[in-house]
């Protein structure tokens, strides 16, 4: 079984890092993963794009097509990637940053709270955990332990404790999306 | 050669491990494994994160990483720091590799061991500069000017970097020449699971060393012995045609002709003894189409081979691990029964040329440029074509 994760987002959001916990998460869970990423030479502002193949057998082709999850932070982003997706698949957004009728191809279509949720935390930059919280919950390929060491692994000690809280109300939000 | 206890006790704290890391970090680690123990470089998009892990973990294994002022002295610092004794590397992209071409003939003319990474992006010129491409195939051939002979490896995982890095440091002290490892800035810059080895398994091979008084530019065997500086004999170190002791001459038609014959015969050949391939036949028997591919493109290529077996198309594929020297038997032997070879590669059909000039089937490139590798769905498309 192969799945595709697509992040989309400005750069400065963090979707690069998220991608690369992601895939890591997925290694720590026995599976196979590929992580590639797309940005602009500007560090901050840009399209940022992140995309994660997790599959149990060799992942052939690097890159996402179609995929099974689109996850937004942009409106640019949403717009130029909403119809890159499979029919059926899961889209994820954050509420206040994407506007979007429904996507005519997704199979799901769930707006969540990622940056006010971050906010409220007195930190915006921890959305992107927000966010793969969320995204753990609602896809359930990786177990939420893997996950939570692969972000132990990523962001600076001093951080964790913020980041770990951060990923856990996340995955409450996808946990609740999900129901 | 054996890792020292500073190495050693670094390569143990690694070893067994599996860590999620880009392709470059994976070159770079290798290079650590490989004993390199000075790189000199220069940054360039998508060969930066080489230099850059190797500047902060190399000292801690016991090594010298030293940015250079461009890659002109970066290819000098490293044919130097050879002549040391020292196992040396660089890491560029194609046009940082084209400025290296002259060096890379002078480390071809005074036999120096010492690897050269080549990230390739798309070209010519600044091109396209963050998007990846195999435009350096033949750049990587005949780059430098004058006859000669080279050695390039070209990876197509993370894992395979760590592993080909291997490899190149011993083909370079085993031939004594430069060795190129040509990967792609698509390969270079995806994340995937890479294991990091043992290090009681990793085999060094040994830098030839000459026998007090004898040549080190010639004598009974294609390869001669090095005699490293500071080792107390005196010898000169010319790109320009030389005798066997080294002394220059440019005058002397049947110096210059054993000369360069002879560097030229090392590699060609032992040709059989360096070219690696992996090939995959169809296990129902006898294809028509044939696929050739390396690098990224050979990933897609082999997703689009067991495409076309799942709908009952016939089809053997063939990976080139080895790009130089050319693997002209085992490309040979793979093409007799076969009506057609599709090459899947990033440029316009370098390696289909060069594959062309072995075999009596046709020849087709499946071209990729742009700065996005092939989809299987677009390889399959050709396959279901050629059918």
């Amino acid at each position: 079984m192969k799945t595709e994760f697509r992040f989309v987002a400005f750069g400065g959001q963090g979707m690069i890092l998220a991608g690369v916990i992601f895939g890591e998460g997925a290694i720590n869970d026995g599976k196979n993963a590929v992580q590639s990423q797309s940005y602009g030479p500007e560090s901050r502002g840009g399209a940022a794009r992140a995309e994660v193949i997790i599959a149990d057998e060799a992942i052939d082709y690097p890159m996402v097509l179609e995929a099974d999850y689109l996850v937004a932070l942009s409106q640019p982003g949403y717009d130029k990637h909403a119809a890159e997706i499979k029919q059926g698949a899961t889209v994820i957004i954050d509420e206040d940053l994407v506007t979007a009728e429904n996507n005519p191809r997704a199979g799901a279509f769930i707006r969540l709270p990622f940056t006010k949720t971050a906010d409220a935390l007195g930190q915006r930059i921890v959305t992107n955990l927000v966010m793969l919280g969320s995204v753990c919950a609602i896809a359930d390929i990786i177990k939420k332990d893997a996950l939570l060491e692969a972000v132990k692994s990523n962001v600076p000690s001093k951080f964790l404790e913020l980041n770990v809280t951060a990923f856990n109300q996340g995955y409450e939000l996808g946990r609740q999306a999900r129901q | 050669m054996a890792f020292d206890d500073n190495r050693l006790s670094y390569l143990n704290r690694l070893a067994g491990k599996r860590y999620f890391m880009l392709g470059d970090e994976a070159c770079a680690y290798g290079a650590i494994y490989a004993g390199c123990d000075f790189i000199a470089g220069y940054p360039i998009t998508p060969a930066s994160e080489i230099a850059e892990l190797l500047a902060r973990e190399l000292p801690r294994a016991g090594g010298i990483c030293i940015q250079m002022e461009d890659e002109l002295a970066s290819i000098a610092a490293i044919i130097g720091a050879s002549w040391t004794g020292a196992r040396t590397m660089t890491a560029t992209s194609g046009p940082g590799f084209s400025l290296m071409q002259e060096n890379l003939g002078y480390a071809v003319m005074t036999e120096t061991p010492c690897v050269v990474v080549d990230v390739q992006r798309s070209g010519p010129s600044t091109g396209q500069a963050t998007k990846p491409a195999q435009g350096d195939m033949m750049q990587a051939r005949w780059g430098t000017h004058g006859d000669h002979n080279i050695i390039a490896l070209s990876p197509n995982s993370g894992q395979e970097c760590l592993d080909l890095m291997l490899e190149c440091f011993n083909l370079a002290d085993e031939y004594r020449t430069p060795v190129i490892l040509l990967m792609d800035g698509e390969i270079g810059h995806i994340r995937e699971s890479v294991l990091m080895p043992d290090p009681e398994q990793i085999t060094h091979k040994t830098r030839k060393a000459a026998r007090p008084g004898e040549d080190v530019f010639g004598g009974d065997d294609l390869v001669p012995g090095m005699v490293h500086y500071g080792a107390g004999r005196n010898i000169h170190v010319t790109g320009s045609t030389h005798k066997a002791n080294g002394m220059r001459d440019v005058t002397t038609p049947e110096v210059h002709d054993a000369l360069i014959r002879r560097i030229y015969a090392k590699i060609d050949q032992n040709r059989e003894k360096i070219v690696r391939v992996e090939a995959d036949t169809d296990p129902r028997g006898p294809a028509r189409i044939g696929v050739i591919s390396y690098g990224a493109s050979s990933r897609p290529a082999r997703g689009a081979v067991l495409a076309a077996r799942s709908e009952g198309i016939a089809v053997d594929f063939l990976r080139l691990i080895t790009i130089w020297p050319f693997a002209r038997t085992q490309v040979a032997e793979f093409a007799k029964d076969l009506d057609i070879i599709l090459v899947p590669e990033m440029n316009l059909g370098q390696m289909s040329r060069e594959i062309e000039r072995f075999v009596d089937c046709r020849v087709q490139p499946v071209s990729k440029i742009g700065g996005i590798p092939h989809t299987i769905g677009q390889i399959h498309r050709a396959i279901r074509e050629a059918v």
